[in-house]
């Protein structure tokens, strides 16, 4: 009867992201000289396909009140690797791709070991495992350069039908291949239970390090998604610690701002999607307005602040102050 | 039809269990025998060793020594969820349902239906529906959230939970203890149903009148071991009590003071205080070189009492007197402040007492930082001067003030905890278990540090699972039960007796009305 009363009430933050970011969208394509053409959103589509994949990588793990630092140098890595190996014919091409995606796999086990068995924090790991991911990515690529295969590239970057972006096509399937499996499997339940209260799940029989390995393998497979995402869309490897450094805070940012809670056990990669493209138009909107672009971290960070005010609203609520520090 | 000889061998043996955590000493060979088809009660004071027993029954701490023996086969439960493959379901006094997931979620939490490798949301809705009606509460949404859910509607689903498991042999550990007289009456309907359906129950509850209406039989436990059993109805309340008693003295108190009538105002005053459901209408007074204990069970509110003095939880109504003032500290800060001259010393001293990593003297100067710095910095003339006279008065053993606090023994540092509030010179100390895990000697010294401090003109409130230092410390000691003061004991009134039987509720009338303090 009411079952739509609490469906909405738990995917509140993913709901929210999803109208803040259509309204901001709706503002930005109404203001641009060119209207709400194909192209305006291929580019946006573009850019903004990068930071949701990313977005989406941290996540997996912070869904398990973890924390993954080094998803912005596996994207790196990746990228390098793919600028390297997704070359050739399209029989080599496609043995590349599935080669990038291994790595990331592999990138996302080694952090997944390292913080169950290791049983260092994530915040420690990942800037550790980060560090030596962006030093591979730059022994495959001191200068940048390299190539990708031409074709594929131009088909994900490019449009369908000549109206819709293909990268949305794209970020679309890998939301409906990834994600909503995950989302009703039982152990993606098993990662919510273990973000919201280890303790709680571990009484309960819940396979507590089967769902976090599980957590940072998707999210490095997530981010290799990326990384070959990005080699489409430059045609070319850079070891940039820039972007690196850059996408993992931003991946971060999205996250808060897709309604995905930092303390775990709740949100959406959905809503995290919605967050990586609000934080992406953000600098877009700058654009048409013609404010200098230097503004933009300001506003972005503003934006944010915003956001988590928000989302720690229900503090005012809690009748015991030890509660307050978690 | 319980009450017949079980002609049938039992499902469940315990035998000779045995468990130590380091030194202490928490299941001696423990006996216990489980049959299908009847409730069986467990009983025991605070300490006796029955959750020891249930922790090791629902494979969460492995047991040092001894055999259990499930259907004719010895098991071994390396992990709850073994436990639960064999059939054993605990339902923990402490909840443990995952605030962020739905009800149906959690029902299913460890083995959710499933087609095609995904969770089958509708079998799985169905499920928790069955499960929900089933423990008596179809009321509640299994789309909710547990984290929005009251405590006694967690504690229903906590029940529907357990049942979806299937269980062969439930293991309630205060499971009634959350809920409303009403839930109470729906539980046992369904508790009784099960026993019919020839499941084994053990039941653990500190409500007498529950255990009379359920259990076929029960068994005390006394110091990590199990001293009597048996069958419903063949032994009073009294006799019960009789059981339980029976520790032997290990400490040595200092002698109390003759009882002292002064006109002055008590220098606390507690009226009509109540938190949340945590905290019901308590009153009560604590003079000038008064020692007051805290009494009962576990988790019956004396935590929440003691922070509720301290300006630690929000929205608590009542009167708090200082000295005859009406006072409302807002936060441990404004508590300890000269006006109100407050000290808590916390439950656990290595999250909520020390920093660790850092120095005993810079544990020591944190409460009283005021006191020696000037103009805003520390002077360290003075604060090396304050804290040697504290680690003189104490005898703390330490390598040197500049010796972190986590090198200490346990001992030493609950020294050091208490020495840090005494530096802010307070005139109502407030102690949460100052004594657990600490060893007899340093114990002993905390004793004499109490009566000390209280000759000289403190008033203490005191709250310790330990009877022994109720009776043996106490001038007066409150028995909490639920939220509210159910007794208050003077003097030699005090014994183990009185403080056993007003903490679990029971006792003849007219000694606890005659034994009650003027308010409630």
């Amino acid at each position: 009867m009411s079952d739509w009363r609490y469906r909405l009430a738990q995917n509140r933050g993913t709901l929210l992201a999803f109208v803040f970011f259509v309204v901001m969208f709706a503002i930005y394509s109404s203001n641009h000289p060119a209207g709400f053409s194909a192209n305006v959103v291929q580019t946006a589509a573009n850019k903004g396909v990068l930071l949701a994949l990313v977005a989406m990588a941290q996540t997996f793990v912070v869904i398990t009140a973890g924390i993954d630092l080094s998803v912005g140098m596996v994207f790196v890595l990746t990228n390098c690797l793919a600028s390297w190996i997704v070359v050739g014919t399209a029989t080599t091409a496609a043995l590349g791709v599935v080669g990038v995606l291994l790595t990331g796999l592999a990138c996302g086990a080694i952090n997944g070991l390292i913080v169950i068995y290791g049983r260092l924090q994530p915040i420690v790991a990942t800037i550790a495992s980060g560090a030596v991911f962006f030093g591979v990515a730059l022994l495959l690529r001191p200068i940048p350069g390299g190539d990708v295969y031409g074709p594929l590239a131009d088909a994900v970057t490019g449009r369908i039908f000549d109206v819709a972006p293909a990268s949305l096509a794209a970020l679309v399937v890998v939301v409906l291949v990834l994600w909503v499996p995950y989302r009703r499997s039982a152990i993606g339940r098993a990662a919510y239970a273990v973000g919201s209260s280890e303790t709680a799940a571990y009484m309960s029989g819940v396979p507590v390090g089967a769902a976090k390995f599980c957590a940072y393998l998707l999210s490095g497979l997530a981010a290799s998604l990326a990384g070959l995402f990005l080699t489409f869309v430059t045609y070319s490897g850079e070891a940039s610690a820039a972007n690196g450094g850059s996408y993992t805070l931003f991946s971060i940012a999205a996250v808060v701002l897709g309604g995905v809670s930092l303390f775990g056990g709740s949100g959406s990669a959905i809503g995290a999607i919605f967050g990586a493209l609000m934080f992406r138009t953000i600098g877009d909107l700058m654009f048409v307005f013609n404010l200098d672009p230097l503004w933009q971290p300001l506003f972005q960070g503003l934006v944010l602040l915003a956001a988590v005010c928000v989302g720690s609203a229900r503090l005012f609520q809690v009748r015991n102050r030890l509660e307050l520090f978690p | 039809m319980t009450q017949l000889e079980p002609t049938a061998s039992p499902i469940l043996r315990m035998e000779g269990v045995s468990k130590r955590y380091g030194g202490v000493r928490a299941l001696a060979g423990a006996d216990l025998v489980v049959f299908a088809g009847r409730i069986h009660a467990i009983l025991g004071e605070n300490g006796a060793g029955k959750s020891t027993l249930i922790k090791i029954l629902a494979g969460v701490v492995a047991p040092d020594s001894g055999r259990i023996v499930l259907d004719g086969a010895e098991v071994g439960f390396d992990s709850p969820a073994a436990a639960n493959r064999a059939g054993i379901v605990c339902i923990f006094q402490e909840l443990s349902l995952i605030p962020d997931l739905s009800v149906a979620d959690n029902i299913a939490i460890s083995n959710p239906p499933r087609r095609f490798g995904m969770i089958d949301r509708r079998a799985q809705r169905r499920l928790a529906e069955e499960a929900l009606e089933r423990a008596g509460a179809p009321d509640i949404h299994p789309l909710a959230l547990v984290k929005d859910l009251p405590l006694s509607r967690r504690q229903m689903v906590e029940i529907a939970k357990a049942l979806a498991r299937k269980p062969r042999v439930l293991i309630l550990d205060e499971a009634t203890s959350a809920l409303t007289a009403a839930d109470v009456a729906k539980v046992f309907v369904v508790l009784k149903r099960l026993r019919q359906e020839g499941l084994a129950l053990l039941f653990i509850s500190h409500r007498m009148h529950e255990i009379a209406e359920l259990a076929a039989e029960s068994t005390v436990f006394r110091n990590g071991a199990n001293v009597a059993t048996y069958a419903a109805g063949t032994k009073t309340d009294n006799e019960v009590v009789e059981m339980m008693i029976g520790r032997e003295y290990s400490h040595v108190f200092p002698p109390k003071p003759a009882a002292r009538a002064n006109g002055a105002a008590p220098l606390l005053e507690v009226r009509n205080l109540s938190w949340t459901d945590r905290l019901r209408d308590i009153s009560f007074t604590a003079e000038a070189g008064e020692v007051v204990g805290l009494g009962g069970l576990d988790g019956q509110g004396q935590r929440e009492l003691l922070l509720a003095l301290f300006g630690v939880l929000r929205g608590v109504s009542g009167e708090i007197r200082v000295a005859g003032a009406p006072v409302s500290p807002s936060s441990p800060h404004a508590a300890k402040a000269k006006s109100i001259g407050m000290a808590l010393i916390p439950e656990d001293r290595k999250t909520e007492g020390l920093m660790l990593p850092m120095s005993v003297r810079e544990n020591l100067s944190f409460a009283a930082l005021g006191r020696v710095s000037r103009g805003g910095v520390v002077d360290a003339t003075r604060e090396s001067k304050l804290v040697g006279e504290m680690i003189d008065l104490l005898e703390i053993h330490t390598a040197g003030t500049d010796a972190p606090a986590g090198s200490l023994s346990g001992g030493n540092q609950q020294k050091v905890v208490i020495a840090k509030w005494l530096m802010v010179e307070p005139r109502i100390i407030l102690l949460n278990d100052p004594t657990r895990g600490i060893d007899v000697g340093t114990k002993q010294e905390i004793y004499v540090l109490l009566r000390r401090l209280a000759d000289a003109g403190a008033a203490i409130v005191f709250y310790t699972t330990d009877y022994d230092e109720l009776i043996g410390c106490c001038d007066r000691a409150l028995v909490l039960y639920d939220g509210a003061v159910k007794r208050v004991l003077c003097g030699a009134e005090i014994t183990e007796r009185a403080l056993i039987s007003s903490a679990l509720n029971i006792g003849t009338e007219a000694e606890a009305a005659a034994a009650t303090g003027p308010r409630r």
